[in-house]
This record gives C-alpha cells, structure tokens and sequence, in this order.
C-alpha cells in the first residue's frame, strides 16, 4: 500500500526506455520515502517483462496480460490503472509523456480526482506548507515543470488527492541498473475483474510504427541549430559538419517550427534532453526552453551573429560570425588536422 | 438529422514570441506584454471540424470557450471561418483552475447543451502545455477519446475514423459516437477568414459585450438571433462548486521561479581562419572531437 507505481510503455515485447528511465527515478524516490517500486505491464505475450525490469529495483510487477491489451488503447488501460490504483492507493504514479502517457494520465487522474503535472523535468521529495490552512505535508512529490514556453519554472505538489502522478519525457532521467540480479515479485493480474468488456470500443485498423532512425540523445557530438540559421537550406551546412565530425543534427523549438528541421530533431524542454561530450550550437539565441534541455553538454560552442545572444552566457567558446563563414571553415580546419 | 459537432478552444498568451519584456523583475509573468491569440492547435482542431461539417449531413459547429469576457474574440475568429456559434463560460468562480477543475467546467457546460456528438479540440494549449483538458472532458463525461489526431478521415451517425500521428509512426482507428477528438499541429492549417461571413458575424457578441458597447442594438440582435453568441455563468451550468475553480483544483503551486543558468567564463572567438584552425586543434587534442 501506499508505494510508488510505474506504468510501462512496451512495443513488441520490449519496454520503452522512457519507462526504465523512470524506474530509475521512482527507485531512487521509493528508497528516500522508504516504500516500495511498483511497475504494471499491460499488453499481450508479457513473459520476457520482468527480466527487463527487475534490475532497476522493482519489488512488485504487476502483469495484465490479454491480447485485446495490446496494441493499447485508452479506455482498457485507464480501467486497469484506475481499478489497480483503488485497491493499491499508491502515493505516487509515474508515466511517460509519451503518446501513450499523455493519453492515459489525464484520463486516470480525472477519474481518481487526482493531479496530473505533465512533462516534469525534475522530481524530489520535500515539504509543503499550506499557510492559509495552517497545514504542514510531509514528503510530498516536488513535481517541477517549466511553464510559460519555459520562461518560468513552477513547483507543483498534490496535498490532499493520491496518487500524485506525473509524466516525464524520454531522455529527462538517467536510465541506470540498480542491481542486475534483482528478482521481485510478479503478481498476474485478473484481466477481467478490473476491465469491463464495454472499454473495447477502439478499433485499431492500421498501425505503423517506425524506430527511430535519430540517434540524438546517444549521440556524443551534436551539431544544433536555431532560427538564426535562416532556411532550411542554410540546414545543410549543419549536416555537412555533423557528417564531418560523426555527429547527429539537432534543432531549437524555433527552427523547427519554421520548417528549417523535423520535430524529431527538437531539443529542448519540449523535446529531447541532450547530454553530449560537445554541443555546437548555431544560430541558437538560446530560449530558455532549450538551454534547459542541452546545458548539462560537457562542452558548449555557440556560433552566432549576435555577440550578446543568451546562449553564449553558458558556452564554453563564443563564436562571433555568421554560419555560412564559420561552418565551412571549422570543416576545413577539422580535415586538415585530423590526420 | 442533426449532428452536433463542439469545438473546445482557448485563448491563450503567445508564449513562442516571449520578448525581453515579457518577464517581469520578480520572475513573474507580465501578461500584458504578450498578445492574446487563439491557441494554435484549437485552430487544427476548427478545422477538422468545419470538414466534418461539410460532410455529414445536418451537422453544426460550434465554439466553446472559457475564459474573461474578452476570449469572445476567438468565438467570433471561429464564425469568420465558418463556424455556426459559439458559448462562452466566464466567471471568477472558475479561476484559478487547474486542467482537471477546468475539464469540469468545460462538461458541465457541454452537458447543458444536449445532445453533442463529436467534441473537437487542440491537442494542447502553448501556455500550458499539459494536454490534459481533452481527455479530462472526455473521462468526465464518460465519452471515448482519440487523442494526436492528424486527420478525421470518415464519420458517420454512429462512427468516426481516424488518423493519429505519434512520435514513432500513424494509426488508423475507429470507434463510437459520441467521441472527443483531440487534434495535433501536423494536422492542416485552418482556413482564412471568409469574407462574407466575416461581414456577417462582425456584430456578433456576447451580452457583457453588448452592455459594455452601450449602443442600442437590441433591434439588430432580435433580428438577427445567430449574432448573439451564448454567454454562461456558473448559475447557468449544473455544478457541484466544490469541483471548480481552486477547491476543484488537486495541484497547487508551491513555487514560481525565474529561470536562472550558471554563467560560464567563455572563452570568445572571432571567425577569422586562425582562431577557427586553433580551435578545431584542441579540440582534437583534446579529444572532443575525432
């Protein structure tokens, strides 16, 4: 009772890394409030679940599997969590901000009256003092967000309603493996007694999903860049010295919404949180949306026209000039001394 | 046959054009320096709305909203694109909402209109940013829901099809009526204004607005009854107060903070060729790159 609840993501067997990031977290968080890691797994042909699990510290698997479970679906899913967490009462509910999660989590949280903060990039244990009802809370969930297109970041917390939920996006937690030869517990869950047959009311006629062909959040070197790039023709200068250095392409908020990148290559609060050896950043003012989701970059060159655009504040090397000059150059000067 | 389609819509604050001014000394947002607009993916969703219009017969679009007296304007944006009215909800009672006190609203206000058989709305707001208000009104008023909408491909009486756009591919569903539809920015544009019915809905207003105009046009508006566009109070709605506004809201906020990033000594170049060639040496050295 009471413990700390992950939901998995799974495709074809295999469960997403969002999800193993956030078993790491929720381990981290079950230790410090002295409570149990719980994951449930709903879908079809669950058996090889738990070895992928179990190392990152969960003590109870919770297994529904149904072949109507899978692929997922809203209303199934939202009855097995609402039905598990009524029983379980967990204190908290960690999914990813995912399709999936961004799917499931409001509807769960509508229906257990329970808040739901979305896309957190920070979670911690703390206290929480209602003045105004003279009420102290012990260990409540910090659920730390940005707001505002990122210009603020807010701290919410849940008081009164359980379970606290939160999303968190891919690549915003580190992924590491407690103990690999963990085993807990598995509990096979009685598909029919917690979803009504009247859920199965979506009907997936076509599905295609594609892996990913980007490699952003593994990759060591990244070469990003902003709207001061100019067009996506401009865009191609990036690839070539990504293609020179054996790095991956990345773009801000504002490049992508100007159609200069594809959104799968945003980082930033609202895409993917990087963590390279270097970061080059071009023609990036640097918003703090996306500073927030590149500043733990081993190494930081801003490349920029303007010498007082915000990114430079955090770069280890400032370049003053354009794209079109500094590009080609760092290229020729790269093959020239590589040898 | 009528078929009652129901765009939910917000105005928002443009949080992507946030100037220098747009943040106050004391870390707190100064709305005032940013425009009001209608939130881009609502727009998708008017959209897939208005094509649902054209091809199911006897269907009707219209807007509802929450929000101050103002956010009439996206109500009226909405009829200059073809859409058939709007509701407005305002109130103090409703502020200080959270998505799930909001999503209350939102169904007591959808249930007060009868029957509604497809509800359309932005997969999410840009100063929130949750995507949480769709499916919170779908739960609460025990509809289905197909989220990440790209396209409504067909709808019938009694079934809609759809194509969901997800970070890793496209899925095809399908599934009843009544069904809220939440729509995504990769789903196309929203068409203009159409000038006719810009002309034609250019007096429509909500009665705040018409008392506050002072002029008498009760004439125009008993004449012309498509030009009142419904305004909703809590009396208005069936409620429980206990669900709205900040009684009604789980999440609080603890803290607000201004976002502040360690400064580093940066190191600052020119582009000319030998301080380019020099940096590119130590970085090899170093083995950052190669």
């Amino acid at each position: 009772m009471n413990n700390l609840f992950v939901y998995l993501e799974i495709e074809d067997g295999i469960v997403g890394d969002v999800s193993l990031e956030l078993l790491t977290k929720g381990r981290t968080l079950a230790d410090q409030l002295k409570c149990k890691l719980e994951a449930v797994a709903a879908g079809y042909k669950l058996d090889k679940i738990g070895e992928q699990v179990f190392p990152f510290g969960v003590d109870t698997l919770y297994l529904a599997d149904d072949k109507r479970l899978a692929p997922y679906t809203t209303l199934p899913h939202t009855s097995l969590l609402v039905n598990l967490f009524k029983e379980e009462k967990p204190q908290i509910a960690f999914m990813g901000a995912t399709s999936i999660g961004r799917d499931l989590g409001p509807r769960v949280s509508s229906a257990l009256f329970s808040g739901l903060t979305a896309d957190c990039t920070s979670l911690e244990i703390g206290t929480y003092e209602d003045k105004k009802a003279g009420k102290v809370y012990d260990n409540l969930l910090y659920q730390i967000r940005p707001a505002f297109g990122g210009n603020i970041v807010a701290t919410i917390v849940n008081p009164d309603c359980r379970p606290q939920m939160a999303t968190v996006r891919e690549g915003v937690m580190k992924k590491e493996i407690r103990n690999a030869k963990h085993v807990g517990k598995t509990v096979i869950m009685d598909v029919a007694k917690y979803v009504p047959d009247t859920d199965f009311v979506i009907e997936v006629i076509e599905r295609h999903m594609e892996k990913s062909k980007l490699n952003i959040k593994g990759s060591p070197i990244i070469v990003s860049g902003g709207y001061g790039v100019g067009s996506a023709d401009n865009f191609k200068l990036l690839f070539e010295l990504a293609a020179t250095l054996g790095a991956e392409v990345g773009a801000s908020r504002a490049a992508v919404d100007a159609g200069f990148a594809d959104h799968e290559r945003q980082i930033g609060q609202t895409g993917t949180t990087v963590r390279p050896k270097l970061y080059i950043a071009c023609g990036i003012s640097g918003q703090i949306q996306h500073i927030a989701g590149m500043q733990e970059s081993a190494m930081i060159i801003a490349i920029n026209n303007d010498p007082k655009a915000p990114i430079n504040a955090i770069a280890d090397y400032v370049i003053t000039g354009s794209i079109e000059e500094v590009l080609p150059k760092m290229i020729k000067f790269y093959k020239k001394n590589s040898k | 046959m009528s078929f009652k389609i129901v765009v939910l819509a917000k105005q928002v604050p443009d949080t992507r054009n946030v100037g220098k001014d747009a943040m106050k000394a004391d870390g707190t947002v100064n709305r005032a320096a940013l425009p009001a607009i209608y939130n881009p993916e609502d727009l998708n969703a008017l959209e897939q709305a208005l094509r649902l219009k054209s091809q199911v017969a006897g269907a009707t679009v219209h807007v509802l909203t929450m929000g101050p007296a103002r956010a009439a304007e996206i109500i009226r944006e909405s009829m200059y694109r073809g859409a058939d009215g709007g509701y407005l909800l305002s109130g103090r009672e409703f502020a200080g909402s959270d998505t799930l006190a909001t999503s209350y609203a939102l169904a007591c206000a959808i249930r007060k209109m009868g029957k509604v058989d497809v509800i359309v709305c932005g997969r999410q707001a840009i100063d929130g940013d949750t995507a949480q208000v769709g499916p919170q009104v779908a739960e609460k008023l025990g509809m289905p829901q197909i989220t990440y909408a790209e396209e409504i491909l067909d709808c019938t009486a009694s079934k809609i099809t759809v194509k969901r756009r997800l970070e890793r591919g496209v899925e095809v569903v399908s599934g009843p009526i009544p069904m809220v539809v939440t729509v995504n920015s990769s789903a196309p544009e929203c068409r203009p204004r159409h000038a006719k019915l810009t002309l034609k809905y250019k007096r429509a207003a909500t009665l705040t607005e018409k008392q506050d105009a002072g002029a008498d046009y009760t004439d125009l508006y008993t004449v012309h009854p498509y030009l009142t566009i419904t305004e909703w109070g809590i009396n208005d709605i069936e409620h429980d107060i206990k669900w709205l506004g900040l009684t009604g809201s789980p999440t609080k906020v603890k803290q607000i903070e201004n976002v502040v990033f360690t400064a580093k000594e940066s190191k600052r170049l020119t582009a000319n060729d030998e301080e380019i060639e020099d940096l590119m040496k130590e970085l090899i050295a170093n083995h950052t790159i190669g």
